[in-house]
């Protein structure tokens, strides 16, 4: 008997949880606990939008998603930014170049970047908040003309855990966009600022009518910066967060990414401030 | 099935609305398995009625009744032989379209890396005998999950279209039955290739069958079978007006939508959850529940990894581990997430209640634990008894 | 040149402050620069000034022996530093030392603990000021201290 949607369809679907597995051209170390991998992303190439992640496999160790830190235009290398903290994570940073990982993706939802033009653009990046917004990072300042004041404003807990400093500074060496950096705690070589990451909001300018901000880092700090951006007067729909649950499947098929009434997967991992700002205060959900 | 857009008329008179009485069951059986079906059936077993491959009209419980409330479940004698005198049993069809274990995957480790392999989908032919109007409507909220979005899941979609669907309507609700509520039954409408509605008739049950597919109406035309008249479809009238009037649980999907989804804080769910035991069996007797998490095994000394997928439950701490630990910790926020998915947040999900009426949930929770009365208590203000309360 | 109280006008800080009060304080205040590495107030030592920064970045920082110094906080343009001013023993807690070249006013506490005491509404439009200050300064650092950016994986 037929069931709904596309139960019909002559083609029978593919199995969306196998994984490419594809080659590691290059790792690089970017922090103490944190790597860069590049990997080869085949003959289909590496077409995502900002924003976007990716559900990586190590062989007989698992499979965890990860947010894709690479240029859009760069479709030769699925490339993103690690950090060591469980096995999967451990095992992908320990990978060598030669090796092989499994990739499927690219999953979720995208950082406004067509929706934004023709308005300042704000990025508040915490930890390694910075990678999954770097992307979106790189496509504003090739489209720089589309959008009017740009800001990166970067909150990590020491100097030596800034990640992509060099880039940073490129960046900053640039007339047209401003960078901000802040770091929990420092010694006396750090001559950057040293405190919390929304009070660099209070550094930058831009017009609240025409504002776009995206935030990523520790849900703590999303929360509180889209908290304080709307204070100042942006609006919530144009406050973008990118949010993290646990994910299995990664196509809305498994149940567990659901946060509020979303599949994260599906429906995210960015969302406007707007949607999700009154379960953000609901604990354990 | 084989044309499941043809349209049939589901009213009567039809010339694909006939009866028969147990010898045109028994027949209606064998010529599925000559169809190269595997008949799943309910069926007693260890005191309870489940769903299991059966090789005959004979394997049917006859004569069997039960009795369900809260926390409670027990089969008991009818007067009459009737062989679908019973509401649904603890097991549903969900796990022959959805197995509670699957292989995804075989990874090969070879010099240069590992290749993946994966396995080919089901596909044998299954008739499902007996479906009740509310397994019928879990079926296709679950076709929605698995075949409606941009993913579908090969091996449900496979399984799904190779699926024969012999509904029955219910003649013998039990009090925690809220089909009625959610529009489900006890009559069923469309959605299957058979539709039979069973006429006890003490010593001789007889049986009106409704073709509701092209296949079904050449299953239906290979059986003795008469034309249904009118008294014989007025029966059928009276014994679902009957069975509609014995169901007295209530849940208005609209209302619980909007009050579980407006009282995430509400005093109710600290107090549900002082009961709840978190063990997940209404996640696993429920026919529409469809959380899976992996597993992973690999033999080093083979280099080969495997994965599958297996039923999960919003109940465990593992469902919502992200690093650092559980997001959901305390039973009360397990229990929260498991209702407002199910009667709330599913509909955005997918576009219906996550919920058939069936009842499951309530007959299987050891401490029976009643979601309906949990809406109730959500609707009203903090700390005060719902008017209507039990 | 601006005058004084035209700056005090329109610093951050003092935003809203009525202009017959801008004029009363403005005679405890002095413009000030120091250059970088520049140690604008020691650990101990009386407190009889607070700075409201035009220019630059100064860091409060504590001593550790071994070690070099940490640093607790930044503070920039717009914002404001010191408060033992107001409360005695008048000692200053921290150091603070210019990171950059560093433009300020400098206030003479005891001038305007004197004005304070002598116009309570000045008084409490002064404390409302530094209480603001105070606590979104203690909300910072529990976040700071809360070490968040390590969770992320």
């Amino acid at each position: 008997m037929g069931a709904e949607g596309n139960v019909l369809v002559s083609v029978p679907p593919k199995e969306h949880m196998a994984p490419l597995p594809v080659r590691v051209l290059k790792s690089h170390r970017e922090l103490a606990d944190t790597w860069t991998l590049e990997l080869d992303s085949g003959p289909l190439g590496a077409k995502f939008a900002p924003g976007q992640f990716n559900m990586l496999y190590v062989f007989g160790v698992g499979e965890i998603p990860v947010s894709i830190s690479g240029d859009p235009l760069n479709t030769s290398r699925w490339i993103h930014t690690i950090r060591s903290v469980g096995l999967a994570s451990a095992a992908l940073c320990a990978t060598k170049s030669g090796e092989m990982v499994g990739v499927r993706g690219p999953y979720g939802t995208c950082w406004p970047m067509e929706a934004a033009e023709g308005n300042d653009l704000l990025f508040v990046c915490g930890g390694l908040g910075l990678a999954p917004l770097r992307p979106a990072i790189l496509t504003a300042l090739r489209l720089r003309e589309r959008y009017g004041r740009i800001a990166v404003l970067v909150g990590a807990r020491e100097p030596t855990a800034l990640l992509f400093e060099k880039e940073l500074h490129v960046w900053r060496g640039r007339f047209d966009v401003q960078v901000e950096v802040t770091v929990d705690s420092a010694g006396r070589g750090w001559f950057g600022e040293v405190g919390w990451v929304t009070r660099l909001i209070d550094h930058v300018r831009f017009d609240t009518d025409f504002t776009y901000a995206m935030v990523c880092g520790p849900e703590i700090m999303m929360r509180l910066a889209a908290r304080d951006l709307v204070e100042r007067g942006v609006a919530a729909e144009n406050v973008f967060l990118s949010l993290e649950r646990n994910m299995k499947c990664a196509i809305a098929l498994c149940g567990h990414c659901q946060y509020g009434t979303t599949l994260l997967c599906r429906d995210g991992a960015v969302l406007p401030y707007s949607r999700v700002a009154s379960w953000l205060g609901i604990r354990e959900l | 099935m084989k044309n499941p857009e043809a349209s049939i008329p589901a009213t009567h008179p039809s010339p694909y609305f006939v009866r028969f009485d147990i010898e045109g069951l028994k027949r209606l059986i064998e010529t599925l398995k000559q169809e190269g079906y595997e008949v799943l059936g309910p069926t007693v077993r260890d005191g309870a009625i489940v769903i299991e491959p059966i090789e005959s009209v004979s394997q049917l419980p006859c004569g069997v009744g039960d009795e369900q409330s809260g926390g409670r479940y027990r089969l008991t004698q009818r007067s009459d032989r009737s062989r679908f005198g019973y509401a649904v049993g603890p097991t549903s069809w969900k796990r022959f379209l959805f197995p509670p274990n699957r292989l995804l995957w075989r990874a090969t480790q070879h010099e240069r890396g590992f290749s993946v392999e994966t396995p080919p989908v089901d596909s044998q032919r299954r008739a499902f005998v007996g479906v009740r109007g509310c397994d019928l409507a879990a079926i296709r909220i679950q076709d929605r999950v698995f075949c409606g979005g941009a993913n579908p899941d090969p091996d449900y979609v496979s399984r799904r279209k190779q699926t024969f669907i012999v509904a029955v309507e219910c003649g013998s609700p039990v009090q925690t039955c809220f089909c009625t509520s959610m529009g489900t039954g006890p009559a069923i409408g469309d959605g299957f290739d058979i539709r039979l509605t069973e006429i006890p008739d003490g010593e001789n049950p007889y049986y009106l069958g409704l073709a509701g597919s092209e296949y079904g109406a050449q299953l239906l035309s290979q059986i003795d079978a008469i034309q249904v008249n009118e008294s014989e479809f007025a029966e059928r009238n009276a014994i679902l007006a009957s069975a509609a009037a014995q169901i007295t649980r209530h849940l208005d999907p609209d209302h619980a939508r909007a009050v579980i989804l407006e009282n995430p804080e509400h005093s109710r769910w600290d107090e549900v959850a002082s009961r709840c035991l978190t063990c997940g069996n209404c996640t696993q007797v429920c026919p529409t529940c469809f959380c899976s998490t992996v597993d992973d095994v690999t033999d080093l000394t083979t280099g080969v990894a495997e994965r599958s997928r297996r039923w999960d439950s919003c109940f465990t701490m593992e469902h919502s581990h992200v690093h650092g630990g559980a997001v959901r910790r305390s039973p009360r926020s397990r229990y929260r997430q498991w209702l407002s998915h199910k009667l709330g947040s599913w509909w955005e999900q997918f576009g219906t209640a996550g919920c058939s009426g069936c009842g499951r949930c309530i007959v299987w929770c050891p401490v029976g634990i009643d979601l309906t009365e949990e809406v109730a208590y959500l609707a009203t203000k903090r700390d005060a008894p719902p008017e209507d309360a039990p | 040149m601006k005058d004084l109280s035209e700056i005090i006008a329109s610093h951050p800080f003092f935003s809203g402050l009525d202009s017959n009060y801008v004029d009363l304080i403005t005679g405890c205040a002095r413009n000030v620069k120091f250059s970088a590495g520049d140690v604008i107030a020691r650990e101990g030592q009386p407190s009889t000034e607070f700075y409201v920064l035009r220019h630059g970045r100064v860091a409060v920082e504590i001593n550790a022996p071994a070690r070099a110094p940490l640093v607790l906080r930044t503070a920039s343009e717009g914002e404001v530093v010191g408060w033992s001013w107001i409360f005695p023993p008048h000692r200053w807690q921290f150091d603070i030392s210019a990171v950059t070249l560093v433009r300020a006013l400098a206030f003479d506490g005891k001038c305007l603990r004197a004005k304070c005491d002598a116009d309570p509404k000045l008084g409490y439009d002064m404390m409302r000021r530094f209480a603001q200050v105070a606590a979104s300064q203690l909300q910072a650092t529990r976040l700071q201290l809360l070490d968040l950016y390590g969770g992320r994986g």
